[in-house]
């Protein structure tokens, strides 16, 4: 044995270790004995929050996976559903809040290069990235730098791969001043007949390493996302991998290259909890033993332990199961591309991963206990009452409507992010057929008319106010998006982030959220099918919004049929389809103008949802509007003043007579609705149809004019819109 | 028409300016791997945008040293047209092939947008296609697409007629407003705006224009009566 191996295991190790005594007395029993250094340390990450979701799992059974359409739902590497003519959409949204708080250049960058591997590893090529990023206040002296160092990582990352990054979402709120969320995400497309998955078959089949060499980076990488943050954190810096984009290009290139082929029987990438994680989830999926040879991982520098080498998170590896005999063909396409390739093991019949190192075994464990064991919690939780309704007269108006229109669309929330996506490469490819900027991104699937749309989406503040409601939003928004393109939403992926789910609050809102969405997905027709939990996002005791950050994806049938939120002919008619009833609990309206933050947040009637929107979608689709928007925060002005924007077109606005006072009208946050525009000749395409469907004005001009209270020029509704975050950046 | 993209492990923009080739021209594509040494007979030859070998210190000056650039660099001293668009004029620049050097953008971000550009040479076998003046709409995205050469360079690019576009709003910095520039014989083109990514109306979202489009049917129109 060597020293490393020898060292003994005392209750402070443990505890450095993120286990308690409970679990550590799990691992006694599993074993039978003490473990080492290195068995303690692969418990430790396998049974962290982070791979094990032992806080989260019971709820997440309660969303819905399945659908027709449905591949793979939650379980493997990423979701898979099937769109159409032997094509399917892989896809995933991962967090990483800690290390890009921490390192926010390398944190990004390797959130990208992470997710990329989740996709490519079954079998797609990456064709659009999204993101979705949440900073604190702006006033905080943090954000700025943290903003900086994520967008240059996403892009640099993302830019040198070449995958455009065609959208997102970025928010600002004090909450996240000491944690920030950045949730990258990640669509592919593969032919169905080539998907490839993570489970291990075949008594003594080779174990290949490939891509990266090993090195001490990210060593524990999983632990420190599974705890709460404190001062010291920063400490933490060499706990952050370091990302080389480059040779996650090749690593693409070289397993599709691969996969073309019949060589592979499993594939799966290295990431949280590096060689540790992919090697156990392998074994276990094929109900197989492992055997590594810990001499033959490559390795970047000298003398590493058992422990550095199972416990690094270095990027850029994937490890596969090859057929007997392939090795010297599958060699050789990773010799093309200059990436390291080494075969580090074979399958066995024990069912235990075993590992040697210099002639000796330095960890033998059941992979049954280090998957099925782990603990799985079923958390005290008491989903937070939802806030009281507020009425709208109870509201204070706006004496100057026009000054609240320009201070929410050059405020920290709703200003243009063109600064941000600017910096990201979103037309590489060239099948960018709708830009960051409107509601969903639209890319083409390659040589064809189709396109996918995709949105990513969450309102924390509604989450907060009651978290069953928020998380029907939140997956309604989406949804709301996706159509608003004239795209079907098939499915989701989700990024749960939540503070320390040991607090029953924050467990309730969790459950809360889960609740809410789970609803909506069932209602809409529109599964979970992957998605990713980062709970203790927490600073000294202070928990984030619930951020249930969902990333939905749909199908465009023919891409000529899509609509835009620009307004496109001086003349046509502007209608607002859904009811408003002058929602502002919860609003921005209430937040940026008046500087309140109570109420409920607005209901979401989500057989309302399902039935205006597909109304709207079949008016795309027949081709009778190619101008529409969805309706979100800020409500009917906001999304008025975005889409004269879009379009460089003015509009003229009527105002009936309403009960609801007038800053309900135009800044209350109703759901289900939209703003739609059409030639004249189509109006009765539009109304004679029984959804609500408001004639409000045309559009034309070039300025913003609804009724008597509000007359803005494009060029102010511009400037406000466009100079808010250069300026804070610069 | 027959061409040849040139593949670094890191080039990204590969698959797209062979679509645009392959559809514009009609004529076969060869993808030609960097370790190559020899090129298939050709009557054009393209460097296309990507990061080729990570371009973590200079781009495009390992690129430049790779085994099949010795052979584009023969070609193109022997007249044979080649055209560099982004990371492709970073390796036209590297080799020697056109003056001047792309350095990090002014505001030292990547900038990926839509460009306004003047076409002012139109009589190039790259060009003819676009009116002398005309001004045209072509994406750019890169870090380091600021193009500077020494005054008397630039004069000579000036006077020569040898700056084949210019940004009507500079992204980058670049010396002069220069966007693409030519070599003394005119058959090397070097460009930091994507022509391939503008050449149907769905890149545009339908809402703007396919002015990408032109500078291929100039190729076209040069090559294949030529």
């Amino acid at each position: 044995m060597t020293r490393a191996i020898a060292q003994p295991i005392t209750p402070e190790l443990v505890a450095e270790h993120g286990l308690t005594a409970d679990e550590y007395q799990r691992i006694l029993e599993a074993l039978g004995r003490e473990p080492n250094i290195t068995e303690l340390g692969i418990y430790s990450v396998m049974w962290s929050e982070h791979c094990s979701y032992k806080s989260s799992k019971v709820h997440l059974k309660k969303l819905p996976t399945a659908a027709p359409w449905v591949i793979q739902g939650p379980g493997e590497n990423a979701g898979v559903i099937d769109i159409g003519d032997g094509k399917a959409a892989i896809f995933k949204m991962e967090s990483h809040n800690h290390p890009s708080f921490i390192e926010p250049y390398q944190g990004a960058a390797t959130g990208v290069g992470g997710i990329l591997r989740d996709v490519f590893t079954m079998g797609a090529r990456p064709v659009a990235n999204m993101n979705a990023l949440r900073f604190g206040s702006p006033d905080h002296p943090k954000t700025r730098h943290l903003v900086a160092g994520v967008v240059a990582g996403i892009g640099g990352y993302g830019n040198c791969v070449g995958v455009p990054t065609v959208g997102g979402e970025t928010d600002f709120d004090e909450s996240y001043n000491g944690n920030i969320l950045v949730n990258a995400m990640t669509v592919g497309v593969a032919d169905t007949d080539r998907i490839f998955y993570s489970a291990a078959a075949g008594i003594g089949n080779p174990v290949v390493y490939v891509g990266s060499k090993t090195g001490r980076d990210g060593i524990h990488g999983a632990t420190m996302a599974s705890a709460e943050f404190t001062e010291d954190s920063e400490e933490k810096r060499p706990t952050v991998q370091v990302g080389d984009p480059f040779t996650e290009k090749l690593l693409i290139e070289a397993c599709l290259e691969l996969m073309a082929s019949d060589a592979i029987i499993a594939i799966q990438d290295m990431g949280a909890a590096g060689l540790t994680s992919s090697s156990v989830e392998m074994a276990s999926k094929g109900g197989v033993g492992f055997e590594l040879d810990l001499d033959k991982v490559p390795q970047r520098e000298e003398n590493m332990t058992p422990y550095e080498m199972c416990l690094s998170e270095s990027q850029e590896r994937m490890l596969m199961v090859l057929k007997p005999g392939r090795e010297d063909f599958a060699r050789a396409i990773f010799e093309k591309w200059d990436l390291d390739f080494a075969v580090i093991g074979r399958i066995t019949d024990t069912g235990n991963l075993t590992l040697t190192f210099k002639g000796e075994v330095a960890g033998d464990m059941p992979i049954s206990s280090l998957v099925d064991d782990a603990p799985s919690y079923k958390r005290p939780y008491q989903i937070p009452a939802a806030r009281p309704y507020l009425d709208p007269h109870d509201v204070p108006a706006t004496n100057d409507p026009a000054e609240a229109l320009l201070k929410l669309i050059g405020g920290p929330n709703l200003s243009s992010r063109r600064w941000i996506w600017e910096q990201y490469d979103h037309m590489v490819m060239a099948d960018t057929v709708q830009r960051p900027g409107g509601d969903a991104a639209v890319v083409r699937v390659h040589g064809t008319n189709k396109g996918l749309a995709i949105s990513t989406d969450c309102t924390p503040r509604y989450c907060y106010a009651d978290p069953v409601e928020g998380g029907r939003q939140a997956v309604a928004e989406t949804w709301r998006n996706i159509t608003a393109v004239g795209a079907k939403p098939l499915a989701i992926t989700d990024c749960m982030n939540f503070g320390n789910p040991e607090r029953p609050d924050i467990m309730g809102q969790f459950a809360g959220c889960i609740e809410g969405m789970a609803e909506a997905c069932a209602i809409l027709d529109y599964p979970v099918v992957s998605g990713n939990v980062s709970l203790y996002n927490e600073t000294n005791g202070k928990g984030i919004l619930p951020t249930p950050a969902i990333g939905g994806v749909g199908l465009l049938d023919d891409i000529n049929r899509m609509a835009t939120i620009s307004f496109k002919r001086e003349g046509d008619v502007i209608f607002l389809i859904g009811e408003s009833n002058g929602h502002l609990g919860a609003s921005l309206y209430l937040k940026e103008v008046i500087g309140g933050n109570e109420g409920a947040p607005p209901p979401v009637d989500l057989e309302a949802e399902r039935r205006n929107g597909d109304f709207v979608r079949s008016l795309i689709a027949e081709g009778i509007v190619d101008t529409c928007h969805d309706l979100s925060g800020g409500g009917l002005a906001v999304a008025l003043a975005e889409m004269c924007m879009a379009g460089k077109m003015g509009a003229k606005i009527e105002l009936k007579d309403s009960p609801l006072p007038l800053h309900a009208l135009l800044f209350g946050e109703d759901q289900a609705r939209y703003l739609i525009a059409a030639p004249e000749s189509r109006s009765h395409q539009i109304t004679a149809t029984g959804i609500p469907a408001t004639k409000i004005g045309r559009v034309g001009g070039e300025r913003l004019m609804i009724g008597g209270a509000l007359d803005i020029t494009l060029s102010d509704l511009q400037s406000a819109h466009q100079s808010w975050l250069p300026a804070y950046m610069a | 028409m027959r061409s040849a993209v040139i593949v670094f492990p890191g080039s990204n923009c590969d698959r797209d300016i062979a679509v645009a080739l392959q559809q514009i021209t009609g004529g076969p594509v060869h993808m030609v791997w960097h370790k190559e040494t020899h090129l298939p007979d050709v009557d054009f030859i393209a460097l296309p945008g990507g990061f080729s070998y990570g371009d973590y210190l200079r781009s495009g000056a390992m690129a430049a040293r790779s085994p099949i650039m010795r052979e584009v660099v023969s070609r193109a001293s022997d007249g044979g047209p080649t055209l560099g668009v982004c990371n492709g004029f970073q390796v036209l620049t590297e080799t020697g092939l056109l003056p001047g050097a792309l350095m990090r953008n002014a505001d030292l971000h990547f900038v990926c947008r839509d460009v306004g550009l003047r076409v002012e040479n139109a009589d190039s076998i790259f060009t003819n296609a676009y009116k002398a003046g005309q001004e045209i709409t072509i994406p750019v995205a890169h870090h380091d697409g600021n193009y500077f050469a020494d005054s008397e360079t630039l004069d000579r690019l000036e006077g020569e007629g040898r700056v084949a576009f210019r940004y009507l709003d500079n992204p980058n910095g670049s010396a002069r407003d220069i966007a693409g520039i030519l070599n003394t014989k005119g058959n090397v083109l070097g460009m930091m705006p994507h022509p391939e990514r503008l050449i149907e109306p769905a890149q545009s979202g339908f809402g703007g224009g396919t002015d990408g489009r032109r500078l291929f049917e100039s190729l076209l129109n040069a090559l294949v009566t030529a």
